[in-house]
């Protein structure tokens, strides 16, 4: 079963492998993981989809959690679990199409709500933002109405709860709920390359 | 005005300009560190050449891997933390199994490394190796520093690191740029933040109620002692929670010494190598208070047949161990002493007397069984070495063993009183740990009587420290269980593979004359007759001495549970050992 955390995450050099170097470690395959800014600066958001081995049963999201939390660059893990959540990917497909067979494919995009981003004499690059399903939906469409997709290069998930903020971390920061009291985070005053 | 008063007096005016190895010295001795194990190297070389400035001691090992093992041992015996310092590429990676042996025992210790200058980082220069990269999955955290003003700040979070928490190894590394340009030294302004304790700890008062509850209703309740009662220092809370509420007490190997062996609620050690009684005990149990352990595979056997009947009260500091291996009813995730001062005044008193008599009645004939009880037949066992070496040196000696038989009956037989006296391998089960770890021991606490206790085998794997001993003139006993064979290996071969016994048969050095190589005397000793002279002779010589005891070549460690089996399953002694017959004696 697929298995989602949120890390925040200290944005230094090194700090991505030690939390993938963690998951292979505990034999845990990561189906998705994205990195980016977060409203904070100096820390990092992860979205990190897993698969837990059947054998470690209900008690694998626990275990990842405090794992990560051993991690010294990790600041705050939320296990999504299956808690509201609005999840999106975005993807980037190149399609094989020239000016006599395109018109079917910006009809396709429409159905998709995607865009068309590029167009070049023979090919042209669709954007869809969406669900898992919704990507795959159009990829599949694609491929059986015999467009030739060149290239897909998709973002894995990037996840967030629904509702008011319930990250531990913005609590601590203060942000989202105005009587957490305010906590520092960042070891501002360490040196930025350690 | 001498420079090591030039570097306290920086800690005052944080004025001083330092070059970066002389802040890491200056950093080290604000720590408190007085002493380091280490081996120098090119990379290593600026902070060599300014360690003459500093009040520290260095101890120049033979093989950084004996480093890691002396802080090892060092941290062990003293509750300090230990420093191993080691150059770039071989001389870190040589530190690998130091590291990793102290990760999975959770012990603190900080390795710096040299690394080649940050402008040649990633080119392949020479004696590069990425070592924060090599030990990222054996250390709690590591550094790469490249600037000198990063040294102090980097080297006291390490500090703060490898002692918070769940404890363990940390390592610096750090480019020889960075060691020779200088830096402003403020050791003040490089302190870390406080300690953030982990985010799951949790003793909730709902648990610290279902928890009492479950030890007063308990009929047939066991306390599982383990590491952690050293690590968290709560020895004398667990013997209150056991007196109190006449609970008897199983230990891990890593556990000795943490609940007194000669205490009558004492059963000894559990698991694999666990006298029948307390594996008994355990699975007949109703009920497990885990102090500080981890539930080892060694320790349980199986988790589907491990003490089926028992609920599982779990108190541990590593929130990731809870439910690893088996599952807690109760789960109290917090350092060890602090939950039981919470949990203790919840528990009044009990009577437990009916569970401890069944216990006792439950060792039947296992007493006749053992070996010490047997009569002398002339030959050596590894068993009476060990009874004798307890019985001689009054269960004061700090004892630290290799890993294989002798470990496994040292711990049957060396009864530990006293915590942080037995120094051994637990997780990692490393070979040639006993040498350098005893150095380490040895070194942290001088006044007190070490012996370094090691097979044949183990022992030639770190062989080379004798020459550190020699150096340092470090007054330590060597015991060499010498049976000519790899033996934990060999009994496997003999209980598993139809005594395939492939490549366990060792052919060793003269031990006594590699000792006297080094300029320490040695004896050998091939009878009990023998056996206490030669450990007086030992104990009363100024320096260091080897003994290598020539003991029964075939013996095997009793009991046993073979590995996936329950424990009740396990592999009494024989009731008549055919090793102890000879052909006169039938």
């Amino acid at each position: 079963m697929l298995h989602t955390f949120i890390a925040y995450v200290e944005d230094k050099p090194g700090v991505l492998t030690r939390v993938a170097s963690l998951f292979r470690r505990l034999n845990i395959n990561i189906v998705s993981l994205t990195v980016g800014h977060s409203e904070r600066r100096g820390i990092s958001r992860m979205t990190i989809v897993v698969e837990p081995p059947d054998h470690t049963g209900d008690r694998a999201p626990d275990r990842i959690r405090a794992s990560l939390y051993k991690l010294e660059n990790v600041i705050d893990v939320d296990d999504i679990g299956k808690a509201p959540n609005v999840t999106r990917e975005l993807a980037l497909i190149k399609v094989a199409a020239t000016a006599h067979n395109r018109s079917h494919i910006f009809e396709l995009a429409e159905v998709f709500r995607a865009r068309i981003v590029d167009l070049a004499p023979d090919s042209l690059m669709i954007e869809i933002t969406g669900v898992e399903s919704k990507i795959e939906g159009l990829i599949q469409v694609l491929n059986e109405t015999e467009d030739r997709v060149l290239e897909v290069c998709r973002s894995g998930k990037m996840t967030m709860r629904r509702g008011k903020h319930s990250s531990g971390v913005l609590q601590a920061m203060g942000i989202g709920n105005e009587s957490a009291p305010k906590a520092e985070i960042a070891p501002d005053n360490f040196a930025d390359n350690i | 005005m001498s420079n090591i008063e030039k570097n306290e007096s920086a800690h005052l005016n944080n004025t001083t300009r330092l070059t970066g190895a002389e802040i890491l010295w200056a950093t080290l001795v604000g720590e408190g560190v007085q002493e380091v194990f280490g081996y120098p190297g090119g990379a290593i070389l600026p902070a060599y050449d300014a360690l003459r400035k500093f009040p520290i001691r260095h101890i120049l090992v033979r093989h950084e891997q004996g480093a890691a093992h002396m802080a090892d041992g060092y941290a062990r015996a003293s509750g300090k933390v230990g420093v191993a310092i080691a150059t770039s590429g071989p001389g870190a990676t040589n530190l690998v199994t130091g590291i990793a042996t102290a990760m999975m025992d959770s012990i603190p210790i900080v390795c710096i490394t040299g690394q080649v200058s940050s402008k040649v980082l990633g080119t392949d220069a020479f004696q590069e190796v990425d070592i924060t990269g090599v030990t990222l999955p054996i250390t709690k955290h590591n550094f790469l520093v490249t600037r000198p003003e990063d040294i102090a700040p980097a080297v006291r979070y390490a500090f703060q690191i490898a002692q918070s928490g769940r404890p363990g190894p940390v390592l610096v590394d750090i480019t020889k740029d960075a060691q020779q340009n200088s830096a402003i030294f403020d050791f003040e302004g490089a302190k870390p933040h406080p300690y953030k304790p982990h985010p799951m700890l949790t003793v909730p008062d709902e648990a610290l109620r279902d928890a009492a509850d479950l030890i007063r209703a308990a009929k047939r309740p066991v306390i599982l002692a383990g590491h952690g009662i050293l690590q968290s220092n709560a020895g004398e809370q667990v013997r209150t929670l056991a007196e109190r509420m006449s609970i008897p007490v199983g230990t891990t190997l890593l556990g000795l010494g943490a609940f007194p062996a000669s205490h009558p609620l004492n059963l000894g050690m559990m698991g694999m190598h666990g006298e029948s009684w307390v594996n008994d005990a355990i699975q007949q149990a109703d009920l497990l208070i885990a102090c500080g352990m981890r539930f080892d595979d060694r320790v349980i056997g199986t988790p589907a047949t491990y003490a089926p009947n028992a609920k599982k009260i779990h108190i541990e500091i590593d929130p990731a161990e809870i439910n690893k291996n088996i599952k807690a009813d109760v789960a109290l995730v917090a350092d060890l002493r602090y939950v039981l001062e919470q949990l203790l005044p919840l528990l009044p008193g009990r009577d437990g007397s009916a569970w401890l008599s069944a216990i006792a009645a439950s060792k039947g004939d296992a007493a006749v069984r053992d070996i010490k009880n047997l009569p002398d037949s002339g030959h050596l066992y590894a068993a009476h070495v060990m009874h004798d070496l307890w019985r001689i040196t009054e269960g004061r000696a700090i004892v630290a063993t290799d890993v294989g038989q002798h470990q496994m009956w040292e711990a049957q037989y060396y009864r530990h009183d006293h915590p942080r006296t037995l120094i051994t391998s637990g997780g990692l089960g490393t070979m040639g740990f006993a040498l350098p770890a005893g150095i380490g021991a040895k070194v942290a606490c001088p006044d007190k009587e070490v012996w370094i206790i090691a097979g044949d085998g183990g022992f030639q794997m770190t062989a080379c420290e004798l020459a550190t001993i020699a150096q340092e003139k470090l007054n330590v006993n060597v015991a060499i269980i010498n049976n000519g064979y790899l033996g934990m290996v060999r009994q496997w071969q003999e209980f598993f593979y139809d005594k395939n016994y492939e490549s366990t048969p060792l052919v060793s050095p003269d031990f006594v004359k590699l000792a006297d190589a080094h300029g320490i005397p040695g004896i050998a000793v091939r009878d009990r007759g023998n056996l206490e002279a030669a450990v007086q002779t030992a104990r009363n010589h100024q320096g260091a001495f080897l003994i290598n005891f020539l003991v029964e070549q075939e013996d095997s460690v009793y009991p046993m549970i073979p590995a996936g089996k329950a424990l009740h399953e396990m592999i009494r002694r024989p009731g008549h050992n055919p090793l102890l017959e000879r052909p006169e004696d039938q």
